[in-house]
């Protein structure tokens, strides 16, 4: 069992949860994940390590609640527990100083990106941030990552703060300006890290994304997460979960990940009735 | 069903007269529909009736075929006259988890097959009878638990919680050493609680195993993945393990690589397992979702014990029609006969000699079909079994719903990734000694199928053994000098 030491929402169903693990707060490196159950009749999900502190003993995790799981999940308080959280999972994300980097966060992708972002700045890299959100009240940790970029953009698709726009329209802004960009990495919704793979390819920008395609073990024994990049399978949990953009087939990826929606759909169904009553 | 037991054992020469037992077992159609254990078990009538088939050979084969060497004669006598305690006791000298070893290892190759009784007609039912003396030791609650009061005060971890590192924790614990076992997922047991299934081999006996280590004091760690969340020289330096054995097993699943491999539908048969007995897909109201095969068409390709489970899993889930699809023959199938017997009566089809070409689906992205090649016997290959070879003009298409690839495991990459010191050859396995499971590195051994490649739960039990002893005899002398590789 794992205790939750803080909890506290970010935006309109986007929770961020500080969790006690020591042994996953030591050995933890940017862009990798646990898997956690909530509880001991829960499924296995996948969730990137948001931060974390070895000293102090804890990671953090951001849920967006979505299906049952991350619903349920989203209900927990502080002082309450999670039942299962295994980890580090995942490649650690491949850092050096590129030059300037550009960190793309759409919706909850922003948590992912930030522990890259970070790790990038330490290694010397300017660093853009770029984060998209429906509207104002979807641009999240914003103030962390005002902390450690060089430039902050925060965009939403009505306008209602920052650029007016998406994540890609900025990002092609910036190329467009002569901006001399070394690295590039998105994380976000399937259509937008694809829409950045494809601003970025004609420039020959390397462009690096996190995949989340639906996992069950984490440990490479399964083959569920199986994705495609450069025509060749890959296990997204064990060679990944950052894979090259230019080379990831987002369409296959899209596709798999609608393999349960029916079953999700009736499972959140009788959660929310659950709640209700 | 009455039996009649003789008072005495019969004379030799009346023995042969006593037909083998068949063990009671749930009726196919209705078992083709539930997940609940296949096999009923022999009553005590039938047990010892069984038993009494035994000729009591002076050099008795069968013990040559068990891989750890049970003493069969013994134990097979001592249930004939009714001591089935006595029996468990002679059987767990030599094999840690009987209950589960008695349900699946493939006896007609081992103890069964070199039964003298064969030579005429059918061997002793040895399998069965360990099972009936395990089961009868657990339900009576006459299982001991010998731990010495007095601790070495020497620290052991255990890598990977399946039969391996369990024998290997059983053996580390009774010489009163502190033993921990760190398990990569949320459940204890490995391929025994993830890959076979209830009705095969029920979860509660693999349970009543970890408790039963629990209560000698054993520790253990769940969602300790080694290699990331800690690392082996962690263990070892650090956390002051003053050994460390690895059991991670052979967690891979191979892919055809034919065309079609990531349509929605196409399942490595670990994930297909793991999703329904793990993570318990097939109760009403589970969180983890699997295809809903009711009504659907399920193809299994592969012809070991794997894809056994796989197909009847797919017929206890409510599929329409559930078929093995394998490139050899019959005979060539690395299964289990009983469970190859088992999938028949319970109506799977069988399509030998048969073998996948690609798959295709819809436009967004689901399995529709399968392209199959008829295959015939050629010439032996390498492991002196006849290859397949394509008959011309023998492609086909059939409809399929879901697709399950059971075709074997490789090593899993993760331990691999921080174990400097350590030599694994090129299929990813790890090199250990046969004898003793010494690794190349100091303090580390090694065995089950991370060592073999996918082998069997008894062969796995027995390495952890062995190498359980060489951690005590080096533990004993504390001397690393003679626990090189291969020395
Ligand atoms: C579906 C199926 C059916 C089978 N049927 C039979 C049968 O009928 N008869 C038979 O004899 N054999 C059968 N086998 C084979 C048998 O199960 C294996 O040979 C045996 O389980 C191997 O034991 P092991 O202890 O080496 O590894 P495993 O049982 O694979 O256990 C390894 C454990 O280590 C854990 N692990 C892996 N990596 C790490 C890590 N880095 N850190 C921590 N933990 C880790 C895994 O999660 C797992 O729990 C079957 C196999 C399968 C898949
Ligand atoms: S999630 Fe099972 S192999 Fe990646």
């Amino acid at each position: 069992m794992f205790r939750i030491l803080e909890a506290r929402s970010l935006a309109p169903d986007v929770k961020y949860f500080r969790i006690e693990a020591p042994s996953i707060a030591r050995a933890r490196k940017a862009g990798q994940f646990v898997i956690l159950r909530v509880a001991g009749d829960g499924e296995r999900i996948p969730l990137t390590i948001a931060d974390g502190d070895a000293s102090g003993g804890w990671i953090a995790v951001i849920v967006q609640g979505i299906g049952k799981t991350t619903k349920h999940l989203n209900t927990l308080e502080a002082g309450e527990f999670m039942h299962d959280v295994a980890g580090p999972l995942g490649m650690p994300s491949h850092i050096r100083d590129f030059g300037t980097a550009v960190a793309i966060g759409g919706g909850v992708g922003t948590a992912i990106a930030y522990p890259t972002a970070v790790a990038l700045k330490r290694a010397g890299n300017y660093v853009i941030s770029i984060v998209g959100g429906r509207s104002r009240d979807y641009v999240i940790m914003e103030p962390a990552l005002r902390d450690i970029s060089d430039e902050v953009y925060p965009c939403t698709d009505d306008g209602s703060y920052g650029f007016h726009g998406f994540v890609t329209q900025k990002l092609q802004g910036l190329i467009d300006e002569g901006r001399v960009l070394d690295l590039v990495l998105a994380i976000g919704p399937i259509p937008m890290m694809r829409a950045v793979a494809d601003v970025t390819r004609p420039f020959g920008i390397k462009t690096i994304v996190s995949l989340n395609p639906i996992m069950v073990d984490g440990t490479g024994m399964c083959g569920g997460c199986r994705v495609s990049v450069g025509g060749a399978t890959r296990f997204a949990c064990v060679d990944g979960p950052e894979f090259d953009a230019h080379e990831v087939d987002f369409d296959l990826m899209e596709r798999r990940n609608k393999a349960y929606v029916g079953f999700e759909r009736n499972r959140l169904e009788e959660f929310l009735e659950q709640v209700q009553t | 069903m009455t039996i009649e037991v003789p008072d005495v054992w019969p004379p030799k020469r009346e023995r042969r007269a006593i037909a083998r037992l068949h063990m009671p077992e749930q009726e196919a159609a209705a078992r083709a529909r539930n997940f609940s254990e296949v096999n009923l078990g022999f009553t005590e009538d039938m047990a010892r009736l069984e038993a009494m088939r035994c000729l009591e050979c002076k050099t008795p084969t069968c013990m040559e075929g068990c891989p750890v060497g049970i003493k069969i004669d013994l134990f097979v006598s001592l249930v004939a006259e009714g001591h089935f305690a006595e029996a468990a006791q002679i059987v767990k000298l030599d094999n840690s988890l009987p209950a589960i070893c008695g349900r699946v290892c493939p006896q007609e190759n081992q103890c069964e097959g070199a039964c003298v009784l064969t030579k005429k007609g059918e061997s002793v039912a040895i399998g069965a009878l360990e099972r009936f003396v395990a089961d009868y030791e657990r339900l009576s609650g006459l299982a001991v638990v010998d731990v010495p009061a007095e601790r070495t005060g020497k620290k052991i971890a255990i890598v990977g919680s399946g039969p391996a590192g369990l024998a290997c924790a059983t053996d580390l614990a009774k010489a009163g050493h502190d033993v921990t076992v760190f398990e990569a997922l949320h459940e204890l047991g490995g391929v025994l609680v993830y890959g076979i299934p209830e009705f095969r081999l029920p979860k509660e006996i693999v349970r009543a195993e970890i408790d039963g280590l629990r209560r000698m004091g054993v520790e253990f760690i769940t969602n300790a993945v080694i290699g990331q969340t800690t690392t082996i020289n962690a263990l070892l330096g650090r956390d002051g393990f003053h050994a460390v054995f690895l059991g991670v097993g052979a967690g891979l699943p191979k892919f055809t690589n034919i065309d079609g491999e990531n349509l929605i539908g196409v399942y490595s048969a670990n994930e297909f397992l793991t999703r329904v007995n793990l993570m318990r897909a097939y109760e009403d109201g589970s969180n983890t979702p699997i295809f809903d095969v009711r009504g659907n068409k399920v193809a299994v390709f592969g012809g070991g014990n794997t894809a056994m489970d796989a197909v009847r899993t797919a017929l206890r889930l409510g599929a329409a029609e559930a078929s093995i699809i394998y490139r050899r023959a019959e005979e060539q199938m690395p299964a289990r006969v009983e469970e190859i017997i088992h999938a028949k009566d319970e109506g799977v089809v069988f399509k030998l000699l048969t073998s996948p070409l690609s798959f295709s689906g819809t436009d967004d992205g689901w399995l529709t079909s399968a392209r199959l090649q008829q295959m015939e016997l050629g010439e032996p290959d390498d492991s002196g079994r006849r290859r397949p070879v394509p008959v011309e003009g023998g492609e086909y298409e059939i409809d399929i719903d879901v697709a399950v690839i059971a075709i074997g495991n490789g090593a899993n990459p993760l331990l691999r990734r921080n174990a400097p010191g350590l030599v694994f050859t090129k299929w990813g396995t790890v090199v250990a000694d046969e004898a003793s499971g010494r690794t190349t590195k100091k303090g580390v051994w090694a065995g089950g199928d991370i060592v073999t490649g996918g082998a069997t739960v008894i062969l796995a039990m027995g390495a952890g053994r062995r190498a359980a002893a060489d951690i005590n005899r080096y533990l004993a002398t504390g001397d690393l000098s003679c626990v090189e590789f291969g020395c």
